[in-house]
């Protein structure tokens, strides 16, 4: 991702206007976005919308722009054309009620419970709750150990954990599990799974086929910069529309 | 958090360091190296405190260094050896009175060597000529300190103008009086230099003086207090307290009892009461 | 060569000998150095830090300044801190020139930006890795420079140790606002230089070993406290 031109990032603004609080996040309308880099484009024209609750999953090739999307969700990221509206809120006024879990997770160089400290706090986050936090992912045992010494499936559950303290309206993940064993795999699901069901909404990028039929409530197939799909789960899997989805589903290349 | 309270402890001593000066009785003397480097100070200030209970702080640097120090109102005493630049000091006002403390004389080192054949001379300006004949190597402080200064009278009064030769056989080291013996006795060149400080100076590898007892290589070291009308915060007593003790019949006999392997460096000359 | 193994014995016989004077001068050097390292790293890492996290116009610039600053030589640091400390000067009236404070002052901005250009590079390498995350939790400026002065504590003690190795060794500007005064001003670098200037080669080397011996010390102290709170880091 380092090597896009990410120009002019303004710094995310925190939402101040209590009426805008209280506003709920969803729906979510997105037009004509796009972005381009060096004459490419990246994304080209995205058409979405998405409904309160449950949990959507973004799949699509490589390339096919799905990081990109959700840091343009987030508010991270500045579309270089096309309109992001969560309700009527821009994204990078929705950023703070939000949160994103990256594929490899970036923690502290402190303790497992200080990296939870630290955002509590930041955020204004009542700190007591760090415990139950740490319980809920599993790792109330490991609380005094530093951070970085955790696995792969304990780090991004801490990273999950630390996303669920700023109490999102929405939580993205972007290829959590990608390099997790199968057990901590199951783990994240049941968690990420949790907190949909709790009323988070969830925004979930995903490769694992299996991963995305075990959480998808619907599922949105990119391809080459465009939605190519979107459709509910129930369907999307047995009977996907476009050629790119089946192509991709029977794990056949797609370009 | 440590790191605050060792600020904390570091802001104390910053505060502690200003006010320890004021509180107890101390003056700073702006003063020539010579004095400071032969060990004249270390000999002579105990005796002093010991007596009246103020401490002498002492910055030594080159004379006309010291002189503007002072004239910055940074030193309470000077003492110093160029008279015609002290007695403009005094004119300008910012002494109070010069009086001469004592003396000693200027000789001119060489080393073993001696490729300008000088060695033995008592006639300053001629071995000076000589010297520029020869092109031998001739280090000069080049600072516009006391020693300095007497250097270039004696080039004038011998009629030579060895800037001509900057950078050739003159050479211009702009350092004090040690770092111009260190520097000429490394390159072979010779040099004027104080008899105080040559007598003290301990890096004297083949060297020696060759040239001496010439009158015009008189030294006259003066003492100044500096004049609390154009510097509101000199402490003009205590100045005055240690001026009037160097000049005074035992301060005198203090400055002529310092010796060096038997060598007497300074010679008492204050004006008898 | 001969005066250096005088100077080998000189040393370790002044060290023996136990004498006051010595370690009057010792422990002000280190005073001094210590305090000015102290202050010029509550300055510095600030700035280093605000830098590192902001994009601005001219930012380039500053970068070349302050980088260039790090080379600032001590005796103009000196002359600066003189003209102002000076009774004549605008800060005359706090009585500071040729005291510790003084000297103590000058060393603070001799190394403020070594410490600031310094850390700003060490943060920044910092901040590619969390500004992202950073960004997504929504923290404000002083909050991600709170987090990466402290993720980046260790690596920032170097950038202390390169501060107190520059004061500690620096002659130039102590001599001229300190006034190497015997038993209140006069530190290792000046009692080396007066030594010199008297000839007295053997001594003057042999204070010289001993300051290097005392900051081989310091580095040497941070060091293992450095990896010994690292290993429990684990960082």
């Amino acid at each position: 991702m380092s090597d896009l031109p990410i120009t002019a990032v303004p710094p995310v603004a925190r939402p101040r206007d209590e009426a805008v609080m209280k506003r709920p996040l969803l729906p979510l309308r997105v037009s004509g976005l796009r972005l381009a880099s060096g004459g490419a484009a990246l994304l080209d024209g995205v058409e979405l919308s998405l409904a309160p609750g449950g949990c959507t999953v973004i799949m699509g090739p490589n390339g096919a722009g799905k990081s990109l999307l959700l840091k343009m969700l987030h508010g991270l990221l500045v579309p270089g054309g096309g309109e992001v509206s969560w309700n009527g809120t821009p994204a990078a006024q929705a950023t703070a009620r939000q949160a994103l879990v990256f594929q490899k997770p970036v923690l502290l160089r402190r303790s497992v419970a200080a990296n939870l400290d630290f955002v509590l706090k930041a955020r204004g986050r009542d700190r007591a709750r760090r415990d139950a936090l740490l319980r809920e992912v599993g790792l109330l045992h490991k609380a005094r150990q530093p951070a970085r010494l955790l696995s792969g499936g304990e780090a991004q559950r801490l990273a999950l954990a630390r996303a669920l303290a700023t109490d999102p309206e929405v939580m993205f993940l972007d290829e959590p599990t990608a390099s997790l064993d199968p057990a901590s795999v199951l783990v994240i699901e049941r968690i990420v799974a949790a907190a949909r069901d709790r009323g988070t909404r969830i925004i979930f990028v995903t490769h694992d086929v299996g991963q995305a039929r075990r959480m998808a409530d619907e599922v949105i197939f990119l391809h080459r910069g465009r939605v190519a799909e979107h459709s509910r789960a129930d369907v999307f899997f047995p009977e996907p529309r476009s050629p790119a989805a089946r192509d991709y589903l029977a794990g056949r290349i797609v370009l | 958090m440590t790191i605050a309270r060792l600020i904390a402890s570091t802001a104390l001593t910053l505060g502690l360091a200003g006010g320890a000066l004021a509180q107890e009785q101390s003056i700073i003397v702006q003063s020539t190296t010579s004095t400071a480097n032969s060990g004249l100070y270390d000999y002579l200030l105990p005796i002093y405190t010991a007596e009246s209970g103020i401490t002498v702080n002492v910055v030594a640097v080159g004379t006309g260094q010291a002189i503007k120090n002072a004239e910055n109102c940074d030193g309470d005493l000077l003492l110093v050896h160029a008279k015609p630049s002290e007695e403009k000091f005094v004119e300008a006002g910012f002494g109070t009175t010069r009086t001469d403390l004592m003396y000693n004389d200027f000789v001119i080192v060489g080393p073993e060597a001696d490729p300008a054949g000088v060695k033995g001379m008592d006639d300053v300006e001629a071995a000076l000529t000589k010297i520029s004949e020869a092109g031998a190597l001739f280090a000069s402080r080049g600072d516009d300190s006391g020693t300095h200064k007497k250097e270039v009278a004696l080039w004038k009064a011998a009629g030579i103008d060895p800037s001509a030769a900057s950078g050739e056989w003159y050479r211009e080291t702009g350092s004090g009086m040690g770092a111009t013996l260190n520097a000429g006795i490394g390159m072979g060149a010779y040099v004027l230099t104080d008899r105080a400080t040559w007598i003290s100076f301990k890096n004297k590898q083949d060297y020696a003086v060759e040239v001496e007892g010439d009158e015009d290589l008189f030294n006259q070291y003066g003492v100044i207090p500096v004049n609390p009308e154009k510097c509101p915060s000199v402490k003009i007593d205590a100045a005055q307290d240690f001026a009037d003790w160097l000049l005074s019949d035992e301060g005198q006999q203090v400055i002529a009892e310092y010796k060096i392997e038997g060598q007497q460096l300074f010679f008492p000359n204050a004006p008898k009461n | 060569m001969q005066s250096i193994g005088e100077a080998f014995h000189l040393a370790l016989s002044l060290v023996l000998s136990g004498e006051a004077d010595l370690y009057e001068i010792v422990g002000l050097s280190l005073q001094v150095s210590l305090s000015a390292t102290l202050l010029a790293c509550a300055l510095g890492l600030p700035i280093g830090a605000l830098i590192a996290v902001s994009r601005f116009r001219g930012r380039g610039l500053v970068l070349i300044v302050m980088n260039a600053l790090m080379g600032l030589p001590p005796v103009v640091v000196g002359l600066l801190v003189y003209l102002y400390l000076s009774r004549s000067g605008p800060l005359g009236f706090l009585g500071l020139l040729y005291t510790p404070g003084a000297m103590i002052f000058a060393q603070t901005i001799l190394i403020v930006p070594i410490v600031a250009a310094l850390s700003r590079q060490v943060l920044e390498d910092l901040h590619a890795e969390y500004a992202e995350q950073f960004r997504s939790l929504c923290l404000t400026r002083w909050q991600s420079i709170g987090a990466l002065l402290w993720d980046g504590r260790y690596a920032l003690l170097t950038v202390g140790l390169a501060g107190f190795g520059r004061a500690v060794a620096e002659v130039g500007a102590v001599i001229i606002v300190g006034g190497n005064i015997d038993h209140l001003t006069r530190v290792m670098t000046t009692a080396i230089a007066l030594e010199t200037s008297k000839g007295d080669l053997p001594l003057a080397l042999a204070l010289g070993i001993i300051l290097l011996v005392l900051a081989l010390g310091v580095n040497a102290g941070v060091q293992s406290l450095r990896m010994t709170a690292a290993r429990q880091a684990h960082v």
